[in-house]
């Protein structure tokens, strides 16, 4: 079991009702944690379209969840 | 007085001190890039918009921009400021100001710049429409890959 915080943006954060919140989880890597939350909040957004990013640096969807970091599901920017 | 060479600014900001720090006695040509906030998008009339962003990857994906943006072209110095918050119709949302000794590399700088601040800075734009209605952009593209 690892505890992380997960920080949501845009659409995402419209869609968790919140900026982000504790998570405890058993997935392996960060797309089975997406999964778990995108089920669980409902998200609309594909894994496909989304980059994350573990403790402010962009991150791989293969790599392992580790206790006490901050991930952020980085939706599809719009800046400009 | 700001040092950084991409920040994210929550205030109009002014830009003849952007200039001066990009001026240099090597530069012949000077190129920028003003994005603005229009009033209308897709087709529906836009009456504001706000920009949110994750600070912190923002700020470090914005100067890595800038750092690999003065590696490909022959620059004497380049700046991006981008605005968060609340935007009216006309404000300026994106600056980029580039400076070289010929106008081809401050050119293609300026626009590689842009182009991927646009693709790769976690930066979202809210709009307001004049219906009353409200949205996030999230643009169809794959991420991270300029398409």
């Amino acid at each position: 079991m690892s505890t992380v915080h997960l920080l949501y943006f845009a659409s995402l954060r419209d869609a968790a009702g919140q900026g982000g919140e504790s998570w405890t989880t058993d997935a392996a890597d960060l797309r089975a944690l997406y999964a778990e939350v995108q089920a669980a909040h409902g998200f609309a957004l594909p894994v496909e379209r989304l980059r994350v990013a573990v403790d402010g640096a962009f991150a791989r969807w293969t790599d392992p969840v580790r206790s006490g970091s901050e991930i952020a599901f980085i939706p599809p920017v719009s800046g400009g | 007085m700001e040092t950084r060479d991409f920040w994210l600014a929550d205030a109009p900001v002014d830009l003849a001190p952007l200039r001066r720090r990009i001026q240099h006695d090597r530069a012949g040509a000077f190129a920028s890039f003003e994005g603005w906030v229009r009033d209308h998008n897709d087709g529906r009339p836009v009456r504001g918009l706000r920009y949110e962003s994750y600070v912190a990857l923002a700020e470090a994906e914005g100067a890595k921009v800038v750092a690999e943006a003065r590696e490909k072209f022959d620059l004497c110095g380049a700046l991006c400021v981008h605005r968060v918050g609340d935007l009216a119709i006309g404000d300026m949302a994106v600056w980029v100001g580039v400076t070289a000794a010929h106008r081809g590399a401050a050119f293609e700088a300026c626009r590689w710049i842009i182009d991927a601040i646009k693709d790769r800075v976690p930066i979202w734009k809210h709009e307001r429409y004049v219906d009353g209605d409200a949205g996030w952009l999230h643009p169809e593209s794959t991420p991270g890959t300029g398409a």
